[in-house]
């Protein structure tokens, strides 16, 4: 009986797990995501229509001119009525095929059209640069001291529009929250912009969409629409350079990180480290995961991603860091003071 | 049955040819610091004492891979060799594409060289960079020189190329007025 229970219980807990409504286009958050869900649903019960017409005239051919065993070709004289017939019945398919296809087309323009056209006076500007394999997320503003720098993880106000700005580091990636908007390439190089607006708070989730090389599968990141106070929070306390650690653990933990490879390629505001080659770690306690979604954000996980990060993503830019037992555990109490 | 022989033949030949297409490994996981060469490398003949230096290596295994090349170049740049060194050409440091070379050009001499630092400018990266990186940036700077087989190119990364890979080039002589040293007569 217990065991049952517990069963039910793992099992209700892997549902939950693996419920869809936080990466699942069908479940729109977003006006853009409803356009396309519409869109989606519409060519969907056409051709589910389409499905059915066919096999029903299928089936009725098949049961009209049922060959007998004996004579296996029926078809021994010329029936020019029924040639004439058969013609009239496939120009009259193409013609409906092709109107139906040319409704479809008209209607993905007009979709296209309506989930990019921007009007908005303020909107909340967004920064996201990729990189293989994460996502830097930059809140840009003339005052160099005003600029948020984040990973990974995109705080939204809601019911704002927002106006993503993209580029890549190194190679093309593809933004995708299938809740929020449809699928945008980061080009290398080449800027380009597009907006969304999220009208239900919540956590949603995105992926790179685009094949980007060993750990395109581990390049994830979530997109957090809060109210717009809460974002005003957040961003205040993202703007703060990093708090001066308390605990002499954390204290020994940045002299460890100054003092080894983490500063050739992190930011820590407020310290000497400034390198922009991985994320920005000023307030890396402050996410929920790490390593573009990987792992959550705790002890464990960030000590074995700081000690053996090409075990977890093999391939990843990240080093591998030998740290001596006392060092890792002295860093990861510096990292998860970073609030 | 001749014709269906040779199609045979010629089928068996393919697959057998077939087979010895391989590309290389790439080496994602390094092996363990513990078994990696230690930082101290000996640069000149005098021992104080004793202890005895270990001597350098006399190859370095990135060198035979064209991914471990590409990845000293991603490093160069990552790491901001090209600031002293431009991409060969030089600059504050001295051009890394011509065939002068001040601290010698044998690849444990360039490990050293970036793992201990040298006067007037050159960091020391002892600790700041793991070993193993050290040694791939090392295999690309020996590829900038033309020191590499060709097929062990850098450009084989998975960026678009807009130029071929510096050991695939004609030998590079560097250009302007940038503290360059003059080419020997």
């Amino acid at each position: 009986m217990n065991a049952t229970r517990n069963l039910a219980s793992h099992l209700l807990a892997q549902a939950q797990a693996l419920d869809p409504g936080h990466h699942h286009m069908l479940h729109p958050a977003a006006p853009q995501a409803g356009h396309i869900e519409w869109l989606y649903w519409f060519t969907f019960w056409i051709l589910f229509a389409v499905f059915v017409l066919m096999i029903a005239a299928v089936t009725r051919a098949g049961a009209k001119n049922r060959v007998v065993a004996s004579s296996p070709f029926p078809i021994t004289e010329k029936d020019e009525e029924g040639d004439r017939r058969a013609g009239w019945a496939v120009g009259a398919a193409i013609g409906i095929t092709v109107i139906t296809l040319f409704i479809i087309l008209v209607l993905s323009v007009i979709t296209g059209k309506r989930v990019e056209g921007l009007t908005s006076k303020n909107p909340v500007t967004i920064q996201i640069t990729g990189h293989q394999w994460w996502w830097e997320v930059t809140y840009p503003n003339p005052q160099a001291d005003q600029t948020v720098t984040t990973a990974n993880e995109i705080h939204v106000p809601v019911g704002t529009p927002v106006v993503v700005l993209t580029n890549s580091k190194d190679v093309i990636h593809s933004f995708w929250a299938p809740n929020i908007t449809g699928k945008r390439d980061l080009l290398p190089g080449y800027s380009s912009a597009f907006w969304f607006q999220i009208d239900q708070p919540g956590m949603y989730h995105g992926q790179c969409a685009e094949f980007c090389g060993l750990q395109h599968a581990h390049m994830g990141f979530s997109i957090i629409a809060e109210s717009v106070d809460d974002f005003q929070v957040w961003k205040q306390q993202q703007l703060k350079a990093a708090a001066d650690p308390s605990s002499s653990e954390a204290i020994r933990g940045r002299e460890v990180f100054l003092t080894h490879a983490c500063l050739m390629c992190h930011t820590i505001r407020g310290t000497d480290a400034g390198s922009r080659l991985g994320p920005d770690l000023t307030h890396v306690a402050s996410r929920n995961m790490i390593a573009a979604e990987t792992l959550p954000n705790t002890a464990g996980a960030l000590a074995g991603w700081v000690i053996d990060p090409q075990r977890i993503k093999p391939g990843t830019q990240m080093s591998p860091n030998p740290l001596a037992p006392d060092d890792l555990q002295a860093v990861v109490a510096y990292l998860q003071s970073l609030h | 049955m001749i014709h269906h022989n040779l199609q045979l033949a010629i089928l068996l030949v393919a697959t057998a040819v077939l087979a010895s297409c391989s590309r290389e490994d790439r080496i994602l996981r390094q092996p363990p610091s513990a078994n990696q060469t230690l930082n101290t490398i000996q640069i000149s003949g005098l021992n104080p004492g004793a202890n005895l230096i270990p001597t350098p290596p006399s190859s370095n295994m990135y060198e035979e891979s064209a991914y471990g090349v590409s990845e000293g170049q991603k490093l160069f740049e990552a790491y901001n060799c090209v600031g002293c060194h431009a991409h060969g050409g030089g600059g504050i440091g001295p051009p890394l594409m011509d065939r002068n070379w001040i601290y010698g050009s044998e690849p444990g001499n360039i490990f050293a060289t970036i793992m201990q630092g040298r006067p007037n400018g050159m960091p020391s990266f002892r600790n700041r960079i793991p070993e193993y990186q050290a040694w791939e940036i090392a295999a690309y700077v020996r590829s900038m020189a033309g020191l590499l087989p060709k097929g062990v190119s850098p450009n084989r990364t998975d960026q678009m190329n807009i130029k071929p890979a510096e050991s695939s080039m004609p030998e590079q002589v560097p250009t302007g007025i940038t503290g360059v040293p003059e080419k020997r007569k």
